[in-house]
């Protein structure tokens, strides 16, 4: 199953292998589901199963999916903030996979996150400086006044002043403490970025904000993001590629535009027409509707994950793995039937 | 939830429409720690205990300037004297001990036990507290189950016994109130330190590598330190009565070094013939756990008005 999946992507990396800049190949991450006094493993979630891509320099990959279907999970076990279940990680070449939390240390300043909730990812009991200056201190990047400078800079990067680094975070509002928050994350000098959801607690207005806020710090700082979020419009606007994951596995990558254009799998086409579009009088979007619910990653439909809601489910799809076939221009999808 | 979920909504009333990051400063917000001070003095209770605590920590402090005699002198030809005789305001015990004096001496004894037993509790408690909640798995589990095991011996009988073993010695005392009382404190910073470690500030520090011991001490504890506060001003009452309880049972504090329990102690023989005797020790240490007390709960309030009060589990569970 999975392993056809990993051979088409090991032989795509050989191709183009010096450029790419974060190689995720067939990783998993499951949780034990224990019950009763003994605390026995009863069954396992399986959160991520199986998920494989590439992420080059300079560029954005759009992960999106629905609630729950892995994405933010897959982000968190790439920096290993979860221990993944199995898989590669390879980062510039280096396997992350085996590194001890030790190890992990030098690619902690490689590799940053942002994180959806601007409320609970800054420290309540800092004051902004502290935040953003830890970082500065643990990896040694300047000392004594550079710090400083170095705090200031970063705030002046995200759009604040030196005037807010001696405020507690619950003195901003929610769009200036996911500055502050991305200017934690930016501190180290990251090469990628994982932004996890990080417009979906926000304003729409102070959404724009920050998403442009995100594409010049990309221009300035040569950046590459992987921008997990479930709203589709703000994925297209942002990402070069866009992958969408269906309950712990990727059914479709693709550049944005072709993606959005020509959907080849039945559950990115559901997903696209869900999308809310100003209707011009007369004309009725036709909207796929799915059956029934997303089935428990504790127990997945055998076969193609998706073939219980499939409009054009077969008998081979309930039975076969559908591998990531590259159906040209390096437009991926995991279904038997795409063509 | 974290630890200390005070003024969030109130507080975050900023300066600009659409959070524009403008140059324009928010409007200067009470600190945290000023709002929790300014309720704390709004509640009768908690400013009262202060008054009186603070009273007695004055006069501990002072004890040597203010008695007007030596508490071990002995004088058996003034032996039970009564309230108000002269120069003895408070009488004598049966050794013509001056009582004024010994009280004054004794709140030296109670208040030093009471605070260093609940320091040493907290400091103990905390860190296991801490390395349990944040570590889980076996260290939880080890450290969870010591705490069972130690909840459920009567430490009364704990305490007499280990005193009996090793003796009675002032430092050994606070040795041992601290190491049968940490428990709570462990249980209560486990709980919140299970809270705070799926928040997102503590997964972003460990993005950023930001090394377990470090994030304990340096993003964890500050967040958890309320009810610490709480828990360990509450401590100092529970400790001064197990002195007392201890040095009543002839355990805690030897003669010549005098405690109010231990007066308490003396004065049994004479209920009868100078009930007063014993009413004295017993009416100190009464308004010194009721004024901890109250302090206790007023902070509570203080810093988590939402919150009701929660009280550790009493010592010795009677």
């Amino acid at each position: 199953m999975a392993i056809s999946i990993e051979d088409k992507s090991e032989g795509k990396a050989k191709k183009d292998g010096e450029n790419v800049l974060l190689d995720v190949r067939n990783l998993k991450q499951y949780f034990p589901v224990k019950k009763g006094v003994l605390q026995q493993v009863v069954g396992q979630v399986k959160a991520v199963d199986g998920v494989s891509f590439r992420v080059f320099p300079g560029e954005t990959l759009g992960l999106v999916g629905e609630s729950g279907c892995g994405k933010t999970t897959t982000g968190r076990s790439i920096l290993k903030l979860t221990e993944p279940t199995s898989g590669e990680i390879i980062y510039k070449g280096q396997h992350l996979e085996k590194l001890s939390p030790r190890g992990m240390r030098p690619f902690r300043r490689e590799m940053q996150i942002i994180f959806q909730d601007p409320y609970s990812s800054l420290n309540p009991r800092m004051l902004v400086y502290d935040i953003i200056s830890e970082p500065i201190k643990i990896h040694h990047l300047a000392e004594g006044k550079g710090v400083d400078k170095r705090v200031y800079e970063l705030l002046d990067l995200v759009g604040l002043n030196r005037k807010h680094a001696k405020r507690y975070p619950h003195e901003f509002s929610g769009g200036q403490r996911q500055r502050i928050g991305v200017a934690r994350a930016l501190a180290v000098e990251p090469e990628l970025v994982i932004c996890d959801e990080p417009v979906s607690a926000l304003d729409v207005s102070i959404q724009a904000q920050i998403i442009n806020l995100l594409e010049d710090l990309q221009n300035e700082l040569h950046l590459s993001y992987i921008f997990i979020a479930h709203d589709l419009s703000v994925v297209k606007h942002i990402s070069d590629r866009v992958a969408v994951m269906y309950l712990g596995r990727i059914v479709e990558v693709a550049v944005s535009s072709a993606l959005y254009a020509e959907p080849k799998h039945p559950y990115t086409q559901a997903l696209l027409s869900a999308i809310p579009e100003p209707q011009v009088s007369g004309m009725k979007k036709q909207r796929i509707l799915l059956q029934g619910d997303v089935p428990s990653p504790i127990n997945p439909p055998a076969g193609c994950h998706f073939h219980t809601r499939c409009r054009f489910a077969q008998e081979v799809c309930s039975r076969e793995v559908p591998a990531l076939k590259d159906l040209g221009n390096g437009h991926l999808a995991a279904c038997h039937l795409a063509k | 939830m974290s630890g200390i979920p005070i003024g969030e909504s109130p507080l975050s009333g900023n300066s600009l429409p659409g959070g524009n990051p403008g140059p324009e400063p928010a409007p200067r917000v009470m600190s945290l720690g000023g709002m929790a001070w300014r309720r704390f003095l709004r509640n009768p209770f908690a400013v009262a205990g202060l008054v009186v605590l603070l009273f007695f920590v004055i006069v501990a402090l002072f004890a040597r300037f203010i008695a007007p005699f030596d508490p071990a002198r002995i004088d058996l030809l003034t032996s039970n004297l009564p309230f108000g005789s002269g120069a003895h305001i408070l009488g004598t015990d049966e050794l013509g001990r001056d009582i004024f004096s010994r009280l004054l001496y004794s709140s030296q004894v109670s208040l030093l036990v009471g605070f260093s037993v609940a320091f040493v509790s907290v400091f103990i408690g905390t860190l296991i507290g801490a390395v349990s909640g944040y570590f889980g798995g076996f260290v939880d589990t080890f450290f969870m189950r010591m705490v069972d095991v130690l909840n459920s011996v009567p430490l009364l009988f704990l305490n007499i016994l280990m005193l009996a073993i090793f003796g009675s010695s002032f430092v050994l005392l606070i040795c041992i109130l601290a190491l049968t009382s940490w428990m709570g404190v462990a249980r209560l910073v486990r709980g919140t330190f299970l809270q705070l470690r799926e928040t997102e500030y503590v997964e972003a520090a460990k993005a950023l590598g930001t090394s377990d011991w470090r994030i304990i001490t340096y993003h964890m504890i500050r967040n958890a330190t309320a009810p610490i506060i709480v828990n360990a001003t509450l401590m100092i009452g529970g400790a001064i009565l197990s002195e007392a309880a201890l040095s009543f049972l002839g355990l805690g504090i030897q003669p010549p070094q005098t405690s109010w329990g231990q007066m308490l102690s003396n004065a049994q023989a004479y209920m009868l013939t100078d009930p007063l005797q014993a009413v004295y020790p017993g009416l100190c240490i009464l308004v010194v756990v009721l004024a901890v007390n109250f302090i206790g709960d007023g902070i509570q309030s203080a810093i988590d008005p939402r919150r009701k009060v929660r009280r550790p589990r009493r010592r010795w569970g009677h």
